[in-house]
Formats: structure tokens, C-alpha cells, sequence
């Protein structure tokens, strides 16, 4: 897959179930359509529920990539 | 999220009970809901009130009866009970403790989240008259005082309806 451009980063660490799906809504809906929000997390929820979420609503989850602790979600605004 | 058919479902919630825990039982769904595109409206009616209620105000009411009622069901988003484990209030205190540390929004911070994703907060009419309360009482966040008539007209349209 090639290199994904970030435009935002929201940082949902610490955060559990519905606040990362929430944060997410609310950060998406400052941003442009075509732009990638980059979602930190360490809710292993959140892998199973945003791309839930962002089917729902239309949005799309590019990746998801686990690292040690951190949990990097990728999302794309339609 | 406001118009009144959205094609992404709608949710109607009736809370009746002013324990926490159910509290956020409710707020937990609502957001989750909002965040999803859903028209959410919450239904607060008899000791649900106390959820939406202004801090402050100990008596409030025109007569007797109403303003005891209102004393010894004196509560608001920070002043909520358990329906389990109580105990004289510790119950809640601990639990508050224990939820922050999970970073688990207060009800008082899910009020406002909820807000912002557009959630609609009704205070009950009959309810309201029943112990003497008005608008005045509730938080700013609330919309207009709403009939069961309005109610049922909300959840005739909404795909999940739930009763807490």
C-alpha cells in the first residue's frame, strides 16, 4: 500500500468505548472531504468499531496499524 | 443530523430512572449513536429529570407536597445515586473515581459531548407539572419541554427505542 498523507492527527489514547468513535465524528466533521485523519488509540474495541462506524457513515478506514501499545487508524472523510 | 427523516435510523431513549449508572448507560448509547450519523432524541420523564436538573434550587415547587418531593429527590448530573452499592452515596463517589481513571466521561461531560453531536434532551411535561418544576429548572443544554404525544411521534420514526 502506497504512503499515506496525514492531514490530522487526533490523539484518543486512554480513551474507551464510545469516546474514540465519538472524537472521531466530531474531529471529521471540522475537516474536507478527501482528507485523512490519523486516529491514536489503545482501545482494542476501537479496531472492531471504527470500521464499523466509518461504514456507517460513509467514511472510509484506509489502515489499521498495530504497534506495541499504540493502535494507528486511518481514516478518510467522504 | 437535525432533519426529522435521516436515512442513517434514529434513536429514542425514555429515561426514567435517576441512578447514574443507567445515566450513562443511556449517554454511552446516545453518543455512540450520534457519532454515527443517527438522530438521537432522549426522553427524561419523572425521576429522570434529575439528570437534566440545574444544580442548586433545593425547593422548588408551588405546594407543600411538591416542594417535599423536591427535597428529598433533590438531584442533578453531579448528584446521582447508584441503583446498586449506594451506600449513603460512597457508592457513587467511588465509582466516579474509578471511571476518571478510565477516563470514562462524567455525566455531566457526556451532557456536553452529546450536545455537541446534536443529541436533543426533552424534559417530560406531565412529569414537570406533576412536581412543579418549569423550564427554569433544567439545564441550557435541553431543548423545549415535550409531550408523549411529540414522544411517540419521535419514536414511531426511530428504529432503536429504549426504556432505562
Amino acid at each position: 500500500m502506497s504512503e499515506i498523507t496525514v492531514d490530522k492527527t487526533l490523539d484518543a489514547r486512554g480513551l474507551c468505548c464510545p469516546m474514540p468513535s465519538v472524537k472521531t465524528a466530531l474531529e471529521l466533521e471540522r475537516m474536507g472531504p478527501g482528507e485523512v485523519l490519523e486516529v491514536l488509540t489503545d482501545d482494542p474495541v476501537s479496531k472492531k468499531d471504527l470500521p464499523v462506524w466509518a461504514e456507517s457513515t460513509g467514511n472510509e478506514v484506509l489502515d489499521i496499524i498495530e504497534e506495541e501499545k499504540t493502535i494507528k487508524i486511518y481514516v478518510r472523510k467522504a | 443530523m437535525t432533519d426529522k427523516k435521516n436515512e442513517k435510523g434514529s434513536v429514542t431513549l425514555v429515561v426514567f430512572s435517576s441512578e447514574m449508572d443507567r445515566a450513562i448507560a443511556a449517554f454511552v448509547i446516545a453518543t455512540a449513536a450520534a457519532s454515527m450519523g443517527m438522530r438521537v432524541n432522549i426522553f427524561f420523564t419523572f425521576w429522570g429529570l434529575n439528570v437534566i436538573k440545574k444544580k442548586g434550587g433545593l425547593i422548588r415547587g408551588s405546594n407543600w407536597m411538591q416542594k417535599m418531593l423536591n427535597v428529598m429527590n433533590y438531584g442533578h448530573a453531579r448528584r446521582l445515586a447508584l441503583s446498586k452499592m449506594n451506600m449513603l452515596g460512597m457508592g457513587p463517589k467511588m465509582l466516579k473515581t474509578m471511571m476518571s481513571k478510565k477516563n470514562v466521561p462524567s455525566i455531566e461531560e457526556f451532557i456536553k459531548t452529546a450536545h455537541a453531536l446534536g443529541v436533543k434532551l426533552y424534559p417530560c411535561e406531565m412529569s414537570m407539572t406533576v412536581m412543579g418544576l418549569t423550564r427554569e429548572d433544567f439545564i441550557d443544554e435541553c431543548e423545549d419541554v415535550m409531550g408523549a404525544v411529540s414522544y411517540l411521534s419521535e419514536a414511531r420514526e426511530s428504529s432503536v427505542n429504549l426504556f432505562i
